[in-house]
């Protein structure tokens, strides 16, 4: 990897890495931080909202999922940015803490 | 319950809002074309009616909820138990918890009693999504029959 992920980053990533091997039943080895989870790791939508389902559970927040899927519906962000984990990682972060700022 | 038509849920008695809980009643009937197969001459009700059953007592709580702005679609059942039988004429207790409110889908626990005994129980997903064309109005119908508060949204 050409740039290094911050620690909170990396954290989550181990994170949701154990998530994604448990919940889509993907070999924990194959997930990296520049996996794709659609193209690379070939998750449905539906496990995908597994997935989901168990961030929210583990980091105590809410993905927008509905705003992520709209705004890569009409082009104005493209999927990379929300399905590549190490990008994925870094949104929850934000999410974290941002509800921390809010307690 | 119209098992044939697949209207589940009665009447709902109370619903809780602030706590995400539903309890409603669904009373089997003494006849029905489904008793003829499941099972000849020993009359049971199908565990996946009894899920679909739970389903809709818990997407009545996902509608009222939402105050009916999606509608939500069942998208995953995990760890259904069928813990007794159950045969024409009982009345059920159905009830539901929303355990979680995530964008774009949603999670309760639900749990059919008779008697006050536990018959079948489990963990069901939801994907929420807008009315498909010419839905909203046929639930919400639906809803009101039933006696489902929808609430200053409605």
């Amino acid at each position: 990897m050409s740039e290094l992920p911050t620690a909170g980053t990396s954290a989550t990533f181990e994170r949701v890495a154990d998530i994604i091997a448990e919940t889509a039943d993907i070999p924990r080895d194959t997930i990296t931080p520049e996996s794709h989870a659609i193209d690379d790791l070939g998750i449905d939508s539906l496990a995908f909202l597994d997935i989901a389902f168990a961030v929210d559970k583990a980091f105590g927040i809410k993905l927008p999922l509905e705003r992520w899927t709209q705004e890569v519906n009409e082009g104005k962000v493209p999927a990379e940015e929300y399905f590549v984990l190490k990008n994925l990682c870094a949104r929850i972060d934000g999410l974290v803490a941002e509800k921390a700022a809010k307690a | 319950m119209r098992l044939e038509y697949f209207e589940m849920i009665d009447a709902i008695s109370r619903l809780d809002r602030e706590a995400g809980r539903i309890e409603a009643i669904a009373r089997v009937p003494m006849e029905s074309p489904v008793f003829e197969g499941h099972f000849p001459g020993h009359p049971l009700v199908p565990g996946v009616l009894l899920t679909e059953t739970m389903a809709q007592a818990s997407g009545y709580l996902v509608l009222a909820h939402l105050g009916f702005a999606q509608m939500p679609f069942l998208m995953a059942v995990d760890k259904a138990r069928f813990r007794s039988f159950v045969g024409p004429g009982a009345t059920l207790e159905v009830s539901a918890t929303l355990e979680h409110d995530g964008s774009g889908y949603a999670v309760t626990k639900a749990a059919v009693r008779h008697e006050g005994k536990l018959i079948a129980d489990a963990e069901l997903r939801f994907r929420t999504m807008p009315f498909p064309e010419g839905l909203d109005a046929p639930m919400r119908e639906r809803a009101a029959r039933i006696g489902l508060d929808i609430g200053a949204g409605a």
